[in-house]
Formats: C-alpha cells, sequence, structure tokens
C-alpha cells in the first residue's frame, strides 16, 4: 500500500477582513481534513500589513490542531517592501517554504516548496530546483496530467501537488484591474478588492461568465476541479491536492475530495457534492486532459 | 554614454537581411518549431537558413540573437537542448533562454554561449536577475514590460548585468511568462506552445450589422461597419464587468517608447529591442530605419522627436502607448 494522498489548502488569494481569515481557519483547524495549510499573501504585497497579525493568529491555531503550516512567497514583487517581505522568509533557511518567484531563490540553501506560480513545466527546471532544494512541486496549472507524469518519473523523490479546487491562477499584472475598473489609482487603490471575495466577476460580451480579477491577478471564473481517482493520480506520481479557498463550505469541499481520494465516492459523486458546497463558478478540467483550461470538468471535447 | 544597440525582430532570412539593411545592430529569430516563442505557421529558420543567415549578419557587422525562449515540454526536453546545440554550432552571438532546464544545458554543455534571459521569465527584481547571473552565467536580461523608466534606473543600480528593453509593438499588458489567459480559452499560450491567442482560434462573424471578433468561441469585440477590426488577444478584448462594458486589462493600443529612448540611455539600458517577428520586412525595415535615425540623433545630440511620428500607422489598432515606462495609472 502506498501513503494515502494528502490534502493542502492553498494560500488564501482574495482580499479578506481579518475577522472572516481568523474564523475561516478556525474552522479549518477544527473541522477541515486537511493535512498542510499554506499561509501568507501571494497575489498583493500592500495587503500584507493589514492581514498579517491575523494570519499569525491562523498559524498558530493550525498548527495546534496538528495541521503543518507552510508560509508562502509573493508572487511578483513590485515594491521594494514586496521583495524585502521575500528575502525575510527565504533567510528561514530551517523552515519550508513556498516559493512563488526566482526571487526567493537568491541564497535560499534550506527546503521550499515550488509554487503553482513559477514556471516549472518540465523535468529539467524541476531538476534544476531539486538541486536548490525544492522537496515539492505544485504544478502550474497549465500542465496536463500527462506532463505532471513524466515530470515525476524523471524526479523521484519530488513530492508533487496539484491544483485540484478553485478558480485557476492565471495571470499576474503590474496593474490593478480592481483599481482600473473602480477609476482608482493603483498607490490609493482603497483597498476596493475586499469588495470580492471570490475576485470580481467579468463576462464575455455575449454574457458568458469567462475570468474574475483579483487585484493584480486574473482568475479563472470556472472552478477547477481533479475528479481524478487514487490510482489514476498515484500512477501519474501525484501526491496531494490543493484546494484554494473560497466562499463556498471548505469543509465541504474538503471531505468530498479526501473521500474521492480515498476511492470511497466516484467523479460524479464528487461533482455533485462539490457543487453543493457552493463554488463561485462551474466546474472546470480542461487543462489536466491537455485541453484548454474552461472545459468541464470530466467532459472530453 | 555609449550609444544603444537596436535590436530588430526577424521571422525569416529576408526580414533579417531587411532590418539589418535598415540599420538594426542585432536582429532575433526563432528556429521552425515550438522552442521559440512566436511559432506561427510559415515563420522562422531551418538550420541550414541560420547558418546561412549568421555568415550574413557577420560580414554585415551586425549580431544574431536566437530565441529557444519558451519552455521545454516535459518528456521532450531533447528538442529545446537539441535548439541550443544547433545554436551553439552556427556561431549565433548569444541564446534567449527562459527556461531553468534549457539554461541548464547551455551552461553545462556550451560553456562559451552567451546567454540572455528571456522576458518570458520574468525577471523583474534584482534578486531574481542576480539568481539567474550567478547560476547560470546569463549575461544579459530582457525586462519586463511591466517597469517604469524610474524603476530600470533603480533596478540599474543594483544588478551587474547587461539590460534590454522593448521599445516597440505588441504590448503585453500581463506580466510576460506569468499569464496563462491563452491556454485557458484555446489550449494553447506562450508558455505551453510559444503562441498567443492562436490564429486558428480566431474566427470573425457577423452578427445583427456588426463584426465580432471571437477567440475559441467566445465574443471579445465588435465592430461598427467601417471600424477598423483588431486581432482578438485576450487581454485586449471588450469584457462585462456588472453590466457596463469596458477593454478591462487594456485598450487596443500598442507600445511605441522612442520618446523615451534617451531615458532609458541615462537609465543604463544596453539595448532596445522591437517585437514582431510575425509582421514581415517592410515592417521591420521602416521601424529599424527610424529607431536607427532617433539613436543617431541622440549620439550626436540632436532632439529625436521628429522621428516619433514616423511609425504611428504601423501600430496593431492604430494607437499607441508608452506602456508601463510612464506609469499614469500609479
Amino acid at each position: 500500500m502506498t501513503d494515502p494522498i494528502q490534502l493542502t489548502l492553498g494560500p488564501l488569494l482574495f482580499n479578506w477582513a481579518p475577522d472572516r481569515i481568523r474564523d475561516f481557519y478556525a474552522r479549518v483547524a477544527d473541522e477541515a481534513p486537511v493535512d498542510r495549510v499554506y499561509l501568507g499573501e501571494v497575489v498583493c504585497g500592500k495587503r500584507a500589513p493589514l492581514l498579517d497579525a491575523a494570519l499569525a493568529d491562523a498559524a498558530e491555531r493550525l498548527t495546534h490542531a496538528g495541521k503543518t503550516v507552510v508560509w508562502s512567497t509573493l508572487g511578483l514583487p513590485a515594491l521594494r517592501r514586496d521583495r524585502k517581505s521575500i528575502a525575510v522568509l527565504a533567510a528561514e533557511q530551517e523552515m519550508l517554504i513556498e516559493i512563488n518567484d526566482i526571487s526567493a531563490l537568491r541564497g535560499r540553501t534550506g527546503p521550499f516548496v515550488a509554487g503553482p506560480l513559477l514556471n516549472v513545466y518540465n523535468e529539467g527546471a524541476a531538476r534544476e530546483l531539486m538541486a536548490r532544494g525544492c522537496v515539492r512541486l505544485c504544478a502550474n496549472v497549465e500542465l496536463s496530467l500527462d506532463a505532471v507524469s513524466a515530470v515525476a518519473a524523471a524526479c523521484p523523490g519530488l513530492e508533487i501537488e496539484l491544483f485540484a479546487f478553485g478558480r485557476l491562477p492565471l495571470a499576474l499584472s503590474g496593474r490593478c484591474y480592481h483599481a482600473r475598473h473602480h477609476g482608482l489609482h493603483k498607490d490609493a487603490c482603497q483597498f476596493i478588492c475586499d469588495r470580492d471575495p471570490d475576485g470580481l466577476a467579468l463576462k464575455t460580451l455575449d454574457g458568458r461568465d469567462f475570468l474574475a480579477v483579483n487585484g493584480v491577478q486574473t482568475l479563472s471564473h470556472g472552478v477547477q476541479l481533479v475528479d481524478a481517482g487514487p490510482a489514476t493520480l498515484k500512477a501519474a506520481g501525484v501526491t496531494a491536492l490543493r484546494l484554494s479557498p473560497h466562499t463556498a463550505d471548505m469543509v465541504a469541499v474538503a471531505s468530498a475530495l479526501r473521500d474521492r481520494a480515498d476511492g470511497r465516492i466516484d467523479a460524479a459523486e464528487l461533482a455533485a457534492r462539490i457543487v453543493a458546497s457552493g463554488p463561485p463558478g462551474a466546474l472546470v478540467g480542461g487543462y489536466l486532459r491537455g485541453d484548454a483550461g474552461l472545459r468541464p470538468v470530466g467532459a472530453p471535447s | 554614454m555609449g550609444s544603444i544597440e537596436l535590436v530588430c525582430p526577424a521571422g525569416s532570412p529576408a526580414m533579417l537581411r531587411a532590418a539589418i539593411e535598415a540599420g538594426a545592430d542585432s536582429v532575433y529569430c526563432g528556429l521552425r518549431d515550438d522552442t521559440n516563442a512566436r511559432n506561427f505557421p510559415g515563420l522562422n529558420f531551418s538550420p541550414a537558413e541560420l547558418r546561412d543567415s549568421v555568415a550574413w549578419a557577420h560580414d554585415h557587422g551586425a549580431k544574431v540573437l536566437l530565441a529557444v525562449n519558451t519552455f521545454a515540454r516535459a518528456g521532450a526536453g531533447d528538442r529545446w537542448r537539441a535548439s541550443v546545440d544547433a545554436a551553439a554550432g552556427t556561431g549565433v552571438d548569444a541564446v534567449i533562454v527562459a527556461d531553468l532546464g534549457v539554461l541548464a544545458h547551455a551552461r553545462e554543455a556550451h560553456p562559451g554561449l552567451r546567454l540572455h534571459l528571456s522576458v518570458q521569465a520574468a525577471a523583474g527584481s534584482p534578486e531574481a536577475i542576480d539568481f539567474y547571473a550567478e547560476a547560470y552565467g546569463v549575461k544579459r536580461v530582457v525586462l519586463p514590460r511591466v517597469l517604469s523608466v524610474e524603476e530600470i534606473a533603480a533596478l540599474m543600480r543594483e544588478i551587474t548585468v547587461e539590460t534590454e528593453a522593448f521599445v516597440f509593438g505588441g504590448l503585453c499588458v500581463m506580466a510576460e511568462g506569468r499569464c496563462a489567459l491563452s491556454s485557458y480559452v484555446t489550449g494553447r499560450s506562450p508558455n505551453l506552445s510559444g503562441v498567443c491567442s492562436p490564429p486558428e482560434a480566431v474566427t470573425y462573424t457577423e452578427e445583427e450589422g456588426a463584426l465580432v471578433s471571437r477567440l475559441g468561441g467566445l465574443a471579445l469585440d465588435r465592430y461598427a461597419p467601417g471600424e477598423p477590426a483588431g486581432y482578438p488577444t485576450l487581454c485586449k478584448g471588450r469584457f462585462d464587468v456588472d453590466g457596463g462594458l469596458s477593454y478591462l486589462f487594456e485598450d487596443p493600443v500598442s507600445l511605441n517608447a522612442m520618446s523615451l529612448l534617451a531615458a532609458l540611455r541615462r537609465a543604463g539600458v544596453t539595448a532596445v529591442k522591437v517585437e514582431g517577428r510575425q509582421r514581415g520586412k517592410a515592417y521591420v525595415a521602416r521601424v529599424a530605419s527610424a529607431f536607427r535615425a532617433a539613436i543617431d540623433a541622440l549620439d550626436q545630440g540632436v532632439d529625436p522627436a521628429p522621428f516619433e511620428r514616423l511609425l504611428s500607422d504601423l501600430a496593431e489598432g492604430g494607437r499607441e502607448t508608452a506602456g508601463a515606462y510612464r506609469k499614469t495609472w500609479r
């Protein structure tokens, strides 16, 4: 028997109020069957000072509940302050951290998780990171399961995590689209991204749900779901599934994925339970099949 | 202060010669496969064409930079390594690389080969640039188009490698190499396949008297009769947010930073780069000669302003911007 597939909770991508953050992680600590929780602001360095205290409280609560806490670095450092926050985390050589920008590799000798915002598309890049301390790769969301499998096969010992639930992080920009939409400048944004706890929905001209804006980040409107069973995942070298926090009932999401990862339910029942948890968009799953990311889950085109 | 190097695109051997004859100091090009980020049908070089073109360029005092700037496909790294090996064999002056695995191969197999870091690697901080310089011996970094001139000047004070900045052509509004919008809709993207908003996914249809442009079936813009229709690049589309229609990410404009040449040179930028390997030899001849004239004017202490308007009709969508270099949205 191989080890069960782990569940992890990815870093919160949205600008939630401190009280909401504390309540959310308290419930995760008490009820969600996840093994590891990533914490830290990865989208916009301007938010970090507002949220640091709440995240520190969350870390304590989660650790007491037996969860592993891993701090994640910012994805696209823009200001001196952003660079400093990355350097401070990267200097913690004894501590496992998640890296989301190459900046963090300068001077890093300790262990790290390569986050999904890094450009690791193949075994050559993964091996380069392993030589520098990478112990786990959360695959870039564009990769198909075949590609992930090829990387895993060529990198024995590398733990592989898949982005299994949530709006897909598709792009980062220097520019803040929440500020642009509200006619504000980035430097005086009033943190207006806090109005949209799952992102600001955007439709195409013909009225189709398409994307969600989250400050400098653009996400899919559709919610990715990895619905493969444990045999398929293990054959591809996958050791963990990542759930990205949303306003949906994340305890229900985690319980459903736990049941699927242990082979207790099939893909159809998983999808039904995920829909019942209140995801912010339709379920998609094209990327894993090597198809367009917005294709529906479980429906080969 | 030395002159600034003019780097121009070449999608074919004829375009390479046109760029050099019009005044380019260097040209960049790719092999005819998915190892380069302009993997369009009918574009790019065979290994034999590359060898001949390098010889021709060197005879004419110009340099050739080979873009092997996509991310190797998992399990198919041989093709990327072969492109680097081919480059080394033809005597190109540098290879432009984004992928960590490809960088490692170039460093190990061809220690004498000059490496430039592609904009697709998204190295925008001194720490990231230092990492690539220290780990792989990268000599030049192509800067992300999200930086302002002031930010470039500040960056240059903290790094030791050369930099190259885009000054003309298509404009990414997202951080280059950090955008998967195209694959979300079409299955193909710059990082996965060397293309963005690929032509085979584009359609134009007449609907209720208007022309609608679509990518992968999604309506991205609508044009009244007689209005010039743009290419449906995803981030340049018009979208509906809360019932209001807007170009949320970027107006359909393209980059012309000729007015900032002097500022970029003062900031310490080594080279300026023109986008557009897909746009043909007439395009590159005009852009190269206008920038050549502007750079020569700068070198002679003459105001280059008169050259700025020479190119406005070439902009995709017909409108231009100095992009992030003047950060009006800050």
